[in-house]
């Protein structure tokens, strides 16, 4: 079975491919059956590949393919090969299985649409360029992925383009990620100076021989990288465009910037944890960035009234924490998150799609309300996503991939109980704050508008399905206290280097559990006493000055596109606008101009005929001569 | 022979083109198509088939070389020669020459016979810079591309064509001066101290001179190549001459004679003045970066469409200067498949723009918009040509980019990270582009003819030699790599 992994990201590629140079004269169903097909395929090719790594599993824990060469010169030769592990196989699956599912779901959500066939050429190529990048084998591959799935992105996010303002939301997500891209290019170009291979497991080998850990070298290298990581994955200081980003169509945001996109950031650097283990100040880092980052994106989501928007900093926010597992080590861990949190966060949005379908485009949570009754299917699954997202303790898959997280945070070296207590303490209550308040104002209450645009089967099933993976996939890795299951780490854990700290805790442990888990029901109880109507202590708090000042500062994501537009944008358009005018070539003129008269005199020796250039020769001569002497 | 017959075919096609100007104006195009056509062929047939090691030179090696005395008192001789180097810039030239016959086919204008006539004129000067290694016939061919190239802005250019024209004219005139002083200095110098006195440039490898006289002379060559590739701040003439030209010598112009700037200072400077060359690289990479940076945000600046492409070639350009001087093998490849692949890709750009400005009647960005569902095709092939301009992942643009990112890391990383800002700056305008002119709302009313068949397989065929650059950039590093070896030891 081993010989159809090149198939998987060639299919959406075919798929891409038939679709934008054919797709405008397919009838409808042509083009839904060709995209939505072919990542199908794709994900019945990804499941066959995984059973049999799963039942014989490969020499050296990994397949290689080297489809053909690309770039091969003396000092550096990378070619088009894939490399496909444990890590890579986890995210390939969730690539390929909950991208399916949002095809699926797309066929029918974006039937009106004129462009139908263009939003699934775009959706495949997606789907092939992140692929593309979860199983190269080496870094040059990673990232022709990596900027493809940026590109994806700027096309879906401003899908739309005939709306001025959601070009805006794709330029800034294009430019914003490309800062991030540019490092991490430096960051390749200095590891090709150090140790002239792209090839990854080459190039651990190589670091971890070559680089002394803690040396200047390796910090500046996983520094840059980093810098790419933070871009792609939405993390301090770069998080800025990923709540604009929802301006794309929803099955977009679900897929692209939640499901799998945004962690390719958390993807490089579980990629590269050898290289990050030799720059523990720059692995610290990475936990601060992802505990930051998780506590201003929850603060941020609680003051959204936006739909997407809140789940758009939830996205932030819990990619946050799997930055916090990465720092801490506990590289598994955070993969089991990316896992449990693609499900339900591709379900929560998927789901905030059939609403604000349903709610005739509001998106506006205060103006909804009530629809507990009105799209029962959609409340339920609903609910299992928040929940999960809540981390709700025992029943949700988010309950086991963040206690994971959490107990490495709590062994974390010194400041360990720091971040344990303000990621597990602080992170878990307003996650469930923000993520209750959503279902209360959302569902419950009075209805407001009426519903219209009930969603039909293919738009239901993957709710469905992704709902069971809310719950049930938790259930592959449990703390040890609870039950002994430990099906992730023991597929995945041989990929990474192994997490610091003890894997099981016995009394504090428990205690931790129980401390987290309380916050997380706490969470639940005060968004109903703030938001739940008819109780709301909400509208009493509004009237204060204080209240609404601090709420408009966590509104727009705490400053930082206010301090980016005077800083970076304005002095931009600055320039350009000062530049216009060709200050510099006017420069160069005045001093052409001076120089006219003697150009003309000059240029007319130079009619191209020989014997001007005789003259010319002569003249030299004598130019040559004296210069000679002179030097 | 194969020499002489790639840089005369496609002046036979022009004369020919001129002599028939009056029996009807198909054969004015069919001429330099033909033969143009059978140069291509015959370049391909010798990177196929050739033996890129048939002729040895010192540490060089061609496919072929060609050595005809011509004023042997002065020592002038035309000595042509192709490696692998000019045989891939050769193939350059010839497909966009044909490219140039092809978008002007439907296009009536006056003396069209005159028109070809200086169109082959302008591709065979160029076709001998890249092919000769004498350097007074190297000047000849220099000064060659000049005067067509000067005539089709003033005889066919838009409203403001004679100060465009001549701003142009001045500027490479006066900076080919500046050269033809230093070519004549290393020639006494060189008959001096050897006694044998001569402008082939494997007979002046090598020259003694002071480090100082060295670099004196290398500064000589680079004005003339810094004011044609252009550098900031020696660019002024470009955006009035890349606007008020015709289309057709537009796209020669970025297409190609950029190029044989960047060509001269990897055949010339680089090989005679090695170490004057390597003390002034800290000064090419300013160069290289103002260019890459300024001519990013003034693309940026620009409402006029032609003038935008013209200052994202600038900023293009930057990044084969800041390459070529960091010398090590990665940056030189990449700087290399650069031109190949920015003279394929901004050369697709202007006929896109071409076709835009045929069809709007203007090109004035602030005009646009919308086009995206209006005219399909047309605004497919100029979103993907945009994407290129920015470098999509794939393309020859992306990986030369990367290579030269890598390459000057090495040599300096300061600079790499200077010049990489050039990457992000590439998006804002790009993406720019493509809002202006496809995305928004529709601004113009009425109905628009997209492409054509022909027009858009021309199209599509551009957009495929880039990716088929960036994804297989092989046999372009296998031809190129003998030569740029020879640069990194040394003279």
């Amino acid at each position: 079975m081993y010989a159809i992994v090149w198939l998987i990201p060639a299919l959406p590629l075919a798929g891409f491919l038939l679709l934008v140079f054919l797709g405008r004269r397919m009838p409808r169903a042509v083009a839904a059956v060709v995209g939505v097909g072919s990542v199908g395929l794709a994900a019945l090719a990804t499941v066959l590949v995984g059973a049999s790594f799963l039942s014989a599993p490969p020499a050296g824990g990994a397949i290689e393919e080297r489809l053909f060469g690309w770039v091969s010169l003396p000092s550096l030769s990378f070619a088009f090969g894939f490399r496909v592990d444990a890590l890579t196989l986890t995210m390939m699956a969730v690539i390929t299985i909950v991208g399916f599912l949002i095809h699926l779901y797309s066929s029918e959500f974006m039937s009106r649409d004129g462009e139908f066939w263009l939003f699934f050429a775009y959706m495949n190529l997606f789907v092939s360029s992140m692929l593309v990048l979860v199983m190269a084998d080496n870094l040059a591959l990673l990232y022709l992925g990596w900027e493809g799935v940026g590109l994806c992105s700027y096309f879906l996010i401003g899908f739309w383009y005939r709306e001025p303002e959601y070009c805006v939301a794709a330029r800034k997500a294009f430019i914003v990620t490309r800062i991030g891209d540019v490092s991490m290019l430096l960051g390749l170009a200095l590891l090709v100076s150090s140790f002239a291979t792209l090839d990854i497991q080459e190039l651990l080998r190589r670091a971890a021989a070559g680089w002394a850990p803690g040396s200047a070298l390796p910090v500046v290298a996983t520094l840059l990288l980093l810098g790419g990581a933070v871009g792609k994955s939405a993390q301090l200081p770069l998080q800025v465009w990923l709540p604009d980003a929802m301006a794309g169509p929803t099955p977009v945001s679900a897929l692209i910037h939640a499901a799998t996109m945004v962690t390719a950031g958390v993807y490089l650097i579980a990629r590269l944890s050898a290289l990050y283990a030799l720059a523990p100040a720059v692995q610290s880092l990475v936990a601060i960035v992802g505990l930051a980052t998780l506590l201003l994106a929850g603060l941020a989501a609680i003051a959204q009234v936006d739909l997407k928007r809140i789940l758009a900093y939830s996205t932030i926010s819990q990619i946050g924490y799997m930055f916090l597992g990465l720092g801490v080590g506990f590289y598994s861990a955070a993969m089991f998150h990316f896992m449990v949190h693609a499900f339900f966060k591709a379900l929560l949005f998927l789901a905030a799609g059939v609403v604000i379908m349903a709610q005739g485009e509001e998106h506006n949570i205060f103006r909804m309300g009530g629809l507990r009754t009105a799209l029962p299917a959609v409340f339920w699954t609903f609910l299992i996503g928040a929940s999960s997202l809540a981390a709700l303790p025992l029943v949700t898959a988010g309950f086991y991939s963040k206690e994971w997280i959490l107990w490495g945070a709590w062994q974390a070296g010194r400041g360990g109980p720091l971040l344990w207590l303000l990621g597990g303490c602080l992170g878990v209550l307003l996650t469930s704050l923000y993520s209750f308040r959503a279902v209360f104002v959302t569902f419950f209450g009075d209805q407001k508008i009426r519903e219209s645009h009930l969603p039909g089967a293919r738009m239901k099933i993957p709710l469905v399905i992704l709902a069971a993976l809310s719950i049930l996939g938790g259930f592959i890795q449990i703390p040890s206290d609870i039950a002994p299951v430990s099906l992730f780490e023991s597929f995945i854990g041989g990929v990474f280097p192994k997490a610091p700290g003890a894997a099981e805790g016995g009394s504090t442990q428990i205690l931790l559990q129980v401390v987290a888990s309380a916050l997380s029901l706490i969470g639940v109880l005060a968004a109903y006493v703030l938001y739940r109507r008819g109780v709301g202590a909400h509208e009493r708090l509004a009237d204060s000055d204080a209240y609404r000042g601090v709420r408009r500062f966590l509104f727009s994501g705490l400053g930082f596109d206010w301090v980016y537009k005077w800083a970076f944008v304005k002095t931009f358009d600055c320039a350009a606008k000062l530049l216009k005018g060709e200050v510099v070539g006017r420069a160069a003129d005045a001093i052409g101009s001076a120089n006219a008269a003697i150009g003309r005199a000059l240029g007319a020796l130079q009619s191209g005929r020989i014997r001007w250039y005789l003259v010319g020769i002569a003249l030299g001569a004598v130019a040559a001569v004296g210069a000679a002497v002179w030097l | 022979m194969i020499p002489a017959i790639v840089l005369l075919a496609p002046l036979l096609g022009g004369v020919l083109a001129w002599i028939s100007g009056r029996a009807g104006r198909l054969w004015v195009r069919i001429w330099p198509l033909a033969l143009l056509v059978l140069d291509f062929a015959a370049l391909l047939a010798v990177w196929i088939g050739g033996n890129p090691d048939a002729f040895h030179e010192g540490a060089y090696s061609f496919y072929a070389d060609l050595i005809v005395p011509w004023i042997p008192q002065i020592g002038v001789s035309v000595h042509l020669v192709l490696d692998g180097l000019s045989l891939v810039l050769s193939l350059l030239a010839v497909f966009i020459g044909i490219v140039v016959i092809l978008v002007s086919w439907k296009r009536e204008r006056d003396h069209e016979g005159f028109f070809y006539f200086n169109i082959t004129l302008v591709l065979s000067g160029v076709l001998g810079t890249f092919l000769a290694v004498d350097l007074f016939l190297f000047f000849l061919f220099w000064e060659l591309m000049l005067v067509p190239t000067y005539f089709l802005i003033v005889g066919w250019g838009g409203e403001r064509r004679a100060p465009a024209g001549f701003k142009f004219f001045l500027f490479t005139q006066l900076s080919g001066l500046v050269m033809l002083l230093a070519i004549l200095a290393l020639y006494f110098i060189h008959g001096g101290s050897s006694g044998v006195y001569t402008f082939d440039l494997f007979g002046l490898i090598g020259t003694p001179m002071s480090s100082r006289t060295s670099f004196l002379l290398m500064l000589g060559f680079m004005a003339a190549f810094a004011v044609k590739l252009p550098a900031v701040p020696f660019h002024s003439w470009l955006p009035d001459a890349y606007v008020e030209a015709p289309l057709e010598a537009t796209i020669l112009l970025a297409a190609l004679l950029s190029k044989s700037a960047a060509y001269g200072i990897l055949r010339f400077v680089l090989p005679l003045f090695h170490d004057a060359a390597l003390a002034f690289a800290p000064v090419a990479y300013v160069l290289g970066v103002l260019s890459v940076v300024y001519g990013a945000v003034l693309a940026f600046a620009q409402t006029d469409l032609k003038r935008l492409i013209a200052y994202s070639s600038v900023s293009h350009l930057g990044f084969v200067l800041v390459g070529i001087f960091a010398l090590s093998p990665l940056a030189l490849q990449g700087s290399v498949l650069q031109m190949v692949s920015h003279g394929v890709a901004t050369g697709a750009l202007f006929v896109v723009a071409g076709f835009m400005e045929r069809r709007l009647g203007h090109r004035d960005l602030s005009r646009m918009g919308g086009l995206f569902p209006l005219v399909p095709r047309l605004a497919g092939a100029g979103v993907a040509l945009a994407l290129v301009a920015l470098g999509v992942p794939g393309s020859g643009n992306f990986i030369a980019e990367v290579l030269i990112v890598i390459g000057t890391f090495q040599a300096s990383p300061l600079f790499a990270v200077l010049v990489s800002s050039g990457l992000v700056f590439s998006v804002v305008y790009a993406l720019w582009m493509i809002q202006r002119a496809f995305h928004g709302r529709a601004a113009v009313s009425g109905s628009l003819r997209d492409l054509s068949a022909l027009e858009a397989a021309g199209a599509l065929v551009m957009i495929l030699v880039v990716f088929w650059l960036g994804l297989h950039p092989q046999p372009v590093f296998d031809a190129t790599s003998r030569f740029l070896q020879t640069l990194q030891g040394g003279a």
